[in-house]
């Protein structure tokens, strides 16, 4: 009987070798042609782009791309620019700030959301909505809000504090502070969850050995919890200053680069000289720079990162 | 005056009540453990000990102190995790050196305090690794240096060992009470695991759904189980259960052990093990309690002057463990467990004679569990 089987089975089993080497380039190939749109897209849309954009940044293209290269004289030209450096500065102290406060902000909420309080689902979709919106959403709400007239300045003096003043958005000087709350706002939910979501995966005991050992609650947060959160730190500082980089659409809905263009970020800067100065070679230049500048974050971060987890 | 003493401690999550008038007290340098299935109460105890849940009513001293509504910080008690909670972070100096530094104990006492533990637990050459370096009994000891380090008046172990792997278990096993042995200290430790509380305790104590059962040495809660659950908790193989009629009068009163087609089986009870609760439960049916290695393989050699009752039943498994033999017998409605010798020659399906030692026998309610004699 076991022996019918078996030489009944093998024939049918040596049968589809055929079929079954057909399926098995089939599977082989699909992921790669699967992919392959994509790949070609991005190569052509993403890479191809960068690299015209940098050979752009060589030439002297005004309104048109033109092919006659100049060298790094739109790079100089740049840093001769006032603009630029007002525009660099800006990101520095918006980037800093934004980078700073959403990770103070994130870590302190998602600490306090961590202590078992109740409803705790619910505040936690309440901080983290602001993430769901477009920054033209919040730029104009800010924008909004923080108009003189029409804002808290308003509502503040309505309620008879006649010399309540709050005009940052109309201030050159304090223009670029407006963008940094409107930006906290939106992204400190943001890193909050993520906060929460490192918290949450450390072991409930070591803070109670931590209690035992007689640290305070800050102290068990400060020496044993937040060391444990340092990928969380990282993932949070990297994709904050990413957004900080690429700031664009909050200034152009919250301060339209203004009052005049105190409130310019190199995005902003970038778009104002390619697309409507006329001067596409030098809005080139300050991509690069960008890029440089963003690269730089990735690379160092990309590196610790790997180390790590090889080390790990 | 004692050195932990649980007064009346009650406990509830919400409306279930997870422990239930807990009393215990435990000497200055005594080695207590709390041990039972899951779920019965015993890491809310030890929690409510190290402060780490409130209890609901009660009073917990140490040292006779009233502790019972201090912090866990204000509270001289040191506890090793299951999860050995060890700061990934810090290094192992730093995990042993932190609980000292918290409480502001100076550099140069610290060190000092770090390098005793690290010498005394043999982890002198790991001081400089992270946790996630070590293998798991080298962050047992860690977990172990900690709470050796700050010298509390009681040490908490929960469950300390079941993350280990059986050899190591046994080792660890023993590493513990020699440092217990060496630096008299006052210990409570819980553990579902009841070899290790049979080794280990100087007392232990018995829980189930959120009470104590029974508190007493390793040998009373062994030889002495107050109930039916203490009697088949404790021990491995565990306690055999073997419905029984009782009848007779005071001084000679005989256990009737009905048997499938055969014979029924008439055991005589020894009249020292006699109680007066016996006398009402005449014509009943109880529950005989014998442990494996109450039966002993019949020794011809021995003739009359072999001790024990005479048994012989049909041998269903044999099961050599190397130091000696597990068999299984079928007896009455139930198959029991009988421990013989490691030389006992015996094939299944063989009739084997056997001599009970129904001295160390024990009676329960069939229906209340209690301890009858």
């Amino acid at each position: 009987m076991k022996s019918d089987t078996i030489h009944s089975e093998v024939p049918r089993r040596s049968a589809p070798p055929v079929r079954a080497s057909a399926a098995g380039h089939l599977q082989a190939w699909l992921p790669k042609l699967v992919l392959a749109p994509s790949v070609v897209i991005s190569l052509c849309f993403v890479y191809g782009f960068m690299l015209w954009t940098f050979i752009l940044s060589l030439t002297d293209s005004r309104m048109l791309p033109s092919y006659d290269f100049v060298g790094f004289a739109q790079y100089a030209r740049l840093m001769n620019n006032e603009r630029w450096w007002v525009a660099a500065t800006n990101l520095g102290i918006f980037g800093a700030l934004f980078v700073g406060c959403c990770l103070v902000l994130g870590a302190g909420l998602a600490i306090l959301l961590d202590q078992r309080i109740r409803r705790e689902g619910v505040l936690r979709t309440l901080y983290l909505y602001p993430m769901a919106l477009s920054f033209i959403v919040t730029g104009v709400v800010w924008k909004w809000l923080l108009n003189p007239g029409l804002g808290i300045q308003a509502m503040v003096r309505g309620w008879g504090f006649e010399s309540f003043t709050f005009d940052w958005l109309v201030d050159p000087d304090m223009a670029v502070y407006t963008l940094v709350i409107a930006a906290v706002w939106q992204a400190s939910g943001f890193v909050m969850a993520l906060f929460l979501a490192g918290l949450r995966g450390i072991d409930d005991s070591i803070l109670k050995a931590a209690q035992l050992d007689g640290a305070s609650l800050p102290r068990v947060y400060w020496r044993v919890v937040m060391p444990c959160l340092r990928p969380v730190v990282f993932s949070a500082v990297m994709i904050l200053s990413h957004i900080a980089i690429k700031s664009f659409d909050l200034v152009v809905a919250l301060t339209g680069g203004g009052p005049g263009y105190s409130s310019d970020l190199p995005a902003t800067f970038m778009y104002a000289h390619a697309f409507s100065r006329s001067q596409i070679g030098m809005g080139s230049a300050s991509a690069i720079l960008m890029l440089g500048g963003v690269l730089a974050i990735l690379v160092p971060y990309l590196y610790s990162e790997l180390r790590s987890r090889r080390h790990g | 005056m004692s050195a932990l003493e649980i007064d009346n401690v009650c406990k509830d999550f919400g409306t279930t009540r997870v422990l239930e008038e807990v009393s215990l007290a435990i000497d200055s340098g005594e080695f207590l453990i709390l041990v039972g299935p899951s779920g019965c109460g015993k890491s809310t105890l030890m929690n409510a000990i190290a402060g780490l849940e409130p209890v609901t009513s009660g009073r917990i001293l140490v040292g006779g102190d009233d502790i019972t509504w201090r912090t866990p910080a204000e509270r001289d008690i040191a506890m090793v995790f299951q999860s050995y909670a060890l700061y990934p972070s810090m290094t192992v100096h730093g995990n042993i050196a932190f609980g000292l530094e918290m409480r502001k104990v100076p550099r140069v006492e610290r060190e000092a305090a770090v390098e005793r533990v690290a010498d005394l637990l043999q982890i002198s050459h790991l001081l400089n690794r992270k946790p996630a370096q070590l293998s798991g009994g080298q962050r047992q000891r860690v977990a172990m240096g900690r709470a050796l380090a700050r010298e509390p008046q009681i040490y908490l172990f929960d469950e300390p060992l079941s993350n280990l792997d059986a050899k190591l278990r046994v080792e660890m096993r023993t590493e513990i009470k020699k440092l217990h042995q060496r630096l008299g200290t006052t210990i409570v430790y819980v553990t579902h695991d009841q070899i290790e509380a049979m080794t280990l305790a100087d007392s232990i104590a018995v829980m189930r759904d959120g009470r104590i059962l029974q508190l007493g040495s390793p040998d009373e809660v062994y030889n002495n189980p107050a109930d039916m659950f203490v009697a088949g908790f404790m021990g491995s193989p565990s306690m055999n259960f073997i419905e029984a009629r009782l009848d007779g009068e005071p001084g000679a009163y005989r256990l009737h052990i009905a048997t499938d087609g055969e014979a029924e089986l008439t055991l005589p009870w020894p009249a020292s093990r006699e109680t007066p609760a016996l006398a009402e439960h005449v014509g009943r049916t109880l529950t005989l309690g014998l442990r494996p290695e109450h039966f002993a393989e019949e020794d011809a050699r021995l003739g009359d002057r072999a001790e024990g009752t005479p048994l012989s039943a049909r041998v269903s498994v044999v099961e050599p463990t190397g130091a000696d033999i597990l068999l299984r017998l079928p007896l009455g409605d139930t198959e029991i467990t009988a421990r013989v010798g490691p030389d006992c020659r015996v094939a299944p399906g063989e009739r084997l004679g056997l001599r009970v030692d129904m001295r160390r026998a024990v009676l329960f309610d069939a229906e209340t569990e209690a301890r009858l004699a």
